[in-house]
């Protein structure tokens, strides 16, 4: 009897692993839930602004109201097409410089003698102590029209009148590489320290020079360093809505941009929610592929 | 002592002949880190088709030798040769060399094939001939089934041929091979070992192995270079490195021995007899020693080259009394460790010839060591 109690109570592991699905299920899968609950549903003049999805009719029948009409107006208007796409570019070409820039980066990093790397990754880490926000003004100060940059190559005589930099693409592409780097370099620093450098050795035994080492050794290798990388900074970007609205264009059409306006100006919650949610998917299914991908790839080769 | 596979091979012995050519030439090589001194003053010549060994305990210096023939470290002074070429300068991917790593560095993102296939791809030899020649290659090596493999899926011992395949397959003039079986279990290892003999006799490459396993360097090697803190000690054949050590130090580490110290009472060119304070009998040499009158010598005497008997030797010399401290039975063998009055232990091993033996010397029981005036080795240093 006792023992049947036993088997139904948890047990110590079961508690522990118990933790991690319980704060996913309390901070992730809820308010999932009930955004996508939001955006099944169409706004109401009232608090909280849109319409419950069940509700008792007078016969005491229980009435669910879907209306995909919130999904069918992201389709049908071209606005959010052109914000969706606008987005993944602007992340896609942020996430391919931060790459291009902290791939070596990383490379001297992990390459660099064991007393000093320590050192060099706390430098990378550091802007991490100062907020976020903070940072993204000082690029204001650094590329408005008689800020740092402007004023230093007017002096120098590269130019005699200020380029007008802040406000255009450039600065939301400056902004979001600069913020967004250490996210790059941090798993990339990762692979490339914990790769075993006989195999260049090899390599180089086989008949390979140093370069073509790193093109068939190194960077096959630094593959799922590259992907996280990528990935953790692609993610975020697509989303961004800070550095935009502080360094771009007004009219620059960004989704982060769009769900902000739907939700505090127009206040449309449902429609605003439909927009998460498509973003949502859109980053998840090819993420998702390509994760598995990936492990067909790998074969289970992470199990060395 | 393993039996060893190369006594087909007895007749081969190119470095006894004055006109040979020597194949790898090493130069006064010094490779120094900072104010370490690795490899110190080492010139060696290493001939076609040997094994040679290099040998030494950890950081004797002979993987950094081994590496500056593979040309990933530069000597910081001397030269080396390999088939008349100067090799110092040349960096490895254009060496005629290849070596096979301790670690195996399989590379972890690519099949058997592939990486059997990736130092002929790196010669851009035509897709054909590649694939016959990883075909022929994984075949000599047992395996041919295993080619789609990723190194992950494999044993220990497969992957060991991966790597030896891979550097093999570039018909190398050289093959460096560092610690090759260390990583393999005892059985596996004795098994490789007569393997890796016949695919070097098969393929005629001259092989220059890393190891501090002299066991594994009796069994491989045609010639040991024996290396202690830089240096080349002794170079020699197997039996030449355990019956003719030059010093203390090469017949310590080549087999057990009993080192008796003492000075030369009668120094003459056909014997010599040595006074040893821990032995009540002089040790009489049938051979003449080259040393300084009075000088300090060290007598070595390998344990199965002693005797135990009951009875007292009625020789004047050669013989010293003890008592049975341990026995340790090994089953082909046994282990004596027999004291001496003076309290010095000496090691003697006996075969164990026949199974029924009643009177078998026993502990504690007082027993006298007798050995041949041809036994000893006398060292100087």
């Amino acid at each position: 009897m006792m023992q049947r109690l036993r088997r139904l109570l948890p047990n110590g592991r079961s508690l522990v692993t118990a933790v991690p699905y319980l704060w996913l299920l309390l901070f992730f899968l809820i308010p999932f839930a009930i955004v996508l609950k939001i955006s099944f549903s169409s706004t109401l003049i009232a608090m909280p602004p849109y319409e419950p999805l069940l509700h008792w009719t007078a016969e005491k029948v229980l009435q669910i109201k879907l209306n995909l009409g919130n999904y069918a107006f992201l389709v049908e208007d071209n606005l959010y097409w052109m914000a969706y796409l606008n987005s993944i570019k602007v992340a896609a070409i942020s996430t391919l410089f931060c790459l291009l820039i902290g791939y070596p980066i990383a490379y001297s990093i992990a390459r660099s003698s064991p007393s000093i790397r320590n050192i060099l990754m706390l430098l990378i880490v550091l802007p991490f102590w100062t907020s976020f926000l903070l940072r993204v003004y000082a690029w204001i100060g650094i590329l408005k029209n008689n800020g740092l940059l402007n004023n230093f190559l007017m002096s120098i005589g590269v130019i005699d009148q200020p380029i007008q930099m802040l406000q255009t693409d450039f600065a939301v592409y400056v902004g979001i590489v600069y913020s967004y780097l250490p996210f790059m370099i941090l798993p990339l620093y990762a692979n490339l320290e914990k790769m075993d450098l006989t195999l260049l050795e090899a390599a180089a035994d086989l008949g390979c020079k140093p370069w073509q080492g790193f093109l068939k050794i190194t960077l096959p290798l630094s593959l799922p360093g590259i992907i996280a990388g990528c990935l953790l900074v692609f993610i975020p970007a697509v989303g961004e809505f800070v550095i935009p609205s502080l360094l771009g264009d007004p009219g620059m059409l960004m989704i982060g941009k769009v769900l902000w306006t739907e939700f505090f100006n127009n206040r449309d919650w449902p429609v605003a929610s439909a927009v998460a949610i498509a973003l949502l998917l859109f980053l998840v299914i090819p993420i998702m592929y390509f994760q598995r991908a990936q492990d067909a790839e790998a074969g289970g080769g992470v199990h060395r | 002592m393993a039996t060893s596979p190369r006594v087909t091979q007895q007749k081969f012995q190119p470095w006894t002949d004055p006109d040979a050519k020597p194949y790898v030439r090493i130069e006064k090589v010094t490779k120094k880190f900072g104010d370490f001194v690795a490899v110190d003053d080492v010139s060696l010549d290493i001939f076609k088709k040997e094994i040679f060994c290099l040998l030494g305990a950890s950081g004797c210096g002979k993987t950094t030798l081994l590496r500056m023939l593979a040309g990933f470290e530069r000597p910081t002074s001397g030269k080396i040769f390999i088939d008349g070429i100067d090799m110092t300068l040349i960096p490895p991917y254009e060496r005629p060399v290849n070596m096979m790593f301790q670690s195996y560095a399989i590379f972890p993102h690519m099949t058997v094939e592939q990486n059997v296939a990736f130092g002929l791809k790196q010669e851009g030899l035509p897709k054909d001939e590649i694939a016959q020649r990883v075909n022929d290659m994984l075949n000599m090596v047992k395996l041919g089934p295993f080619g789609k493999r990723k190194p992950h899926q494999l044993s220990g011992g497969q992957r060991q041929r991966v790597a030896l395949a891979r550097a093999l397959v570039k018909k190398p003039k050289l093959l460096l091979l560092d610690e090759p079986l260390a990583a393999l279990d005892k059985k596996l290892r004795e098994h490789t070992q007569f393997e890796l003999i016949n695919i070097q006799e098969t393929l005629g490459v001259t092989f220059i192995v890393v190891t501090h396993d002299q066991e594994e360097a009796m069994t491989l090697s045609t010639r040991i270079g024996l290396m202690n803190h830089g240096e080349i000690v002794q170079v020699g054949t197997p039996d030449q490195m355990y019956e003719y050590p030059n010093s203390r130090f090469v017949s310590e580490f080549i087999g057990s021995v009993n080192m008796f110290e003492g000075r030369l009472t009668d120094d003459e060119p056909s014997f010599v007899r040595i006074a040893c304070d821990d032995l009540e009998a002089p040790i009489y040499v049938d051979h003449g020693v080259s040393s300084a009158p009075d000088a300090t010598v060290w007598a070595a005497i390998r344990p199965e080259k002693i005797t135990i008997t009951r009875e007292k030797p009625t020789e004047p010399d050669n013989w010293a009394s003890a008592v049975v401290q341990d026995i340790a039975y090994m089953g082909d063998m046994s282990i004596y460790l027999l004291r001496l009055d003076s309290g010095k232990v000496v090691r003697v091993t006996q075969p164990n010839a026949y199974r029924h033996a009643d009177d078998r010397i026993t502990w504690d029981e007082r027993v006298y060591l007798h050995w041949h005036a041809t036994s000893p080795v006398v060292v100087t240093k």
